[in-house]
């Protein structure tokens, strides 16, 4: 292992192993990503795989439009496969309320060029035959959202970063970071020390303990709360091919895998906060109870796993991202809630043309780190998946 | 008996893994179980990992050098066996809903 470094990475998920890429892309040398456990054993591996640009504000909605962009390039670019396919989102409405609320959405969504829309529901039904409409009065489509592989795409990264130079520890977790008059000296791990001028911390639901190893005198209040997921078994393929989802029924989403053919998703079902994440029988009754409203065939389909993984929620479920100004040269990019994986590949452009270039032309002021201290939060984040 | 070829020899059967798909990513030096788990979705199918972990340890140990015991498992996850929704939902009534 390096005992210097110019830039030290916490955290090897989707998010530090982008912001990795990103700065080696931009031409920084000497880069190091410390990963406690193996690459993307936090919340990335656990994710639902869903990418959407179907959000209520304008920050979060510029900012997917832009991932998406790159989310279609990334195969080409990192030269591997990350499976991700455009098979849209149907956002199920049941109710008059629901479906203004929903048009405002897709007004915005259309300003900034998302070509989302209501339907109605024999046009969802189109798009996802077993669907039942019962009670379903439209639905919000937009077919350039979709989906992608958290483990392509975590491998993806990471091989990428390497070429071009980032150094990936494995097992290597940072238990502390020395700071003298608010200057980095060093991130001492479990296997050594490495003398460094530049902390980014991008370990999501631990970020508040990375935060406090550096002494970092703002609150950023970032808390892990247990979510679950199933899989069933593979059913014919194109069955449910969007992300279907219906806050009716208490945010569940679920979509068919691309590759494999099984369901995958959840419900808005949570514990904590918590670092526990077994899974749960009550949230086995009742995902496969709502996967059932929704699909009824799902009955005679088989559940052949559950897991539970973290949502590294802040107040309005908007992550906490970049620099903090007491520690010279420490950059937070932590508690992206549901909507994490989607964000990744623009999150790494954004913070590393700030860190390199002092600014930015996305929408990061959004997600202010200063936001909690002031009292002055965000409107909440659509949240699922 | 003949030898099948290589690419031939399937490890996962649930989800169709070759023992060739299981080596070459062990040569580009993936070797942390979980990983190969992850990227070739050993382990991940109905049978929950019941026939090819075992297989697969046997690889990884042969390949690396290192004693079988000492390579930890990866996470089984419930249920054990594959459970119907249907049986799972029978159980809830209206008044479950949020
Ligand atoms: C059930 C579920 C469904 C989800 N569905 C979706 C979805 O459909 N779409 C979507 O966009 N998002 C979804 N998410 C959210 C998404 O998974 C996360 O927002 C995203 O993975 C965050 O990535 P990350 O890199 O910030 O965090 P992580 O993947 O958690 O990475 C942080 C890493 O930091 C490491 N670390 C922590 N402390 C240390 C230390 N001291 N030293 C070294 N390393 C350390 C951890 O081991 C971890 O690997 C879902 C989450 C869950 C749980």
């Amino acid at each position: 292992m390096k005992s210097e470094a110019k830039t030290v990475i916490i955290g090897g998920g989707i998010i530090g192993l982008s912001i990795a890429y990103n700065l080696a892309k931009l031409g920084e040398s000497d880069i190091v990503v410390l990963e406690k456990g193996y690459l993307g054993n936090g919340s990335t591996f656990r994710c639902g795989t869903g990418i959407r640009q179907q959000f209520g504000d304008e920050a979060n909605i510029r900012m997917m439009k832009r991932s998406v962009e790159l989310w279609k390039g990334l195969k080409e670019e990192l030269g591997y496969d990350v499976e991700f396919t455009q098979s849209g989102y149907l956002f199920l409405i049941y109710s008059e309320e629901e479906l203004e609320a929903f048009n405002n959405n897709v007004r915005l969504q259309n300003r900034f060029g998302v070509p989302s829309r209501i339907i109605t529901p024999e046009e969802a039904k189109e798009i996802v035959p077993p669907l039942n409409t019962d009670g379903v009065i439209a639905a919000a489509w937009n077919h350039t959202d979709g989906k992608a592989n958290p483990f392509k795409a975590v491998f993806a990264y990471a091989n990428a970063a390497k070429r071009l130079g980032v150094e990936i520890y494995e097992y290597t977790e940072a238990k502390d970071i020395k700071v003298e008059d608010g200057k980095i000296k060093a991130v001492v791990t479990n296997r050594g020390e490495i003398r460094t001028g530049r902390v980014i911390n991008a370990a999501n639901a631990w970020a508040p303990l990375i935060n406090k190893m550096a002494g970092v005198p703002i609150k950023i209040p970032i808390e892990p709360y247990k979510h679950q997921s199933v899989k069933t078994e593979p059913i014919k393929p194109g069955q449910i091919e969007p992300m279907v989802i219906s806050f009716k029924h208490g945010g569940v989403y679920m979509t068919q895998e691309a590759n494999q053919g099984g369901v995958i998703g959840g419900y808005g079902l949570k514990y904590g906060p918590t670092y526990d994440i077994t899974p749960t029988y009550d949230f086995l009754r009742g995902v496969s109870y709502r996967f059932a409203q929704i699909i009824p065939a799902l009955k005679y389909v088989n559940i052949i796993r559950v897991w539970g993984g973290f949502y590294a929620e802040t107040p309005d479920h908007n992550a906490a991202i970049g620099r903090i100004n007491e520690i010279d040269e420490f950059y937070i990019a932590a508690g992206f809630s549901g909507h994490g994986f989607m964000l990744a590949p623009v999150v790494g452009e954004a913070l590393a043309e700030l860190i390199v270039d002092g600014k930015t032309d996305k929408p990061l002021d959004f997600y202010d780190p200063y936001r909690f201290e002031r009292g002055e939060l965000r409107g909440q984040a659509l949240q699922m998946g | 008996m003949t030898e099948e070829p290589r690419e031939k020899i399937i490890i996962c059967r649930c989800n169709d893994v070759t023992k060739e798909e299981i080596e070459a990513l062990i040569d580009r030096g993936i070797t942390d179980i979980e990983e190969i788990k992850r990227l070739l979705r050993i382990g991940m199918g109905p049978c929950q990992g019941r026939t090819c972990l075992p297989l697969v340890m046997g690889i990884l140990a042969r390949k690396t050098g290192k004693k079988q015991e000492g390579i930890p498992l990866p996470a089984t996850r419930v249920p054990v066996r594959p459970v119907m929704m249907g049986v799972l939902a029978g159980e809830m009534g209206d008044d479950d809903e949020e």
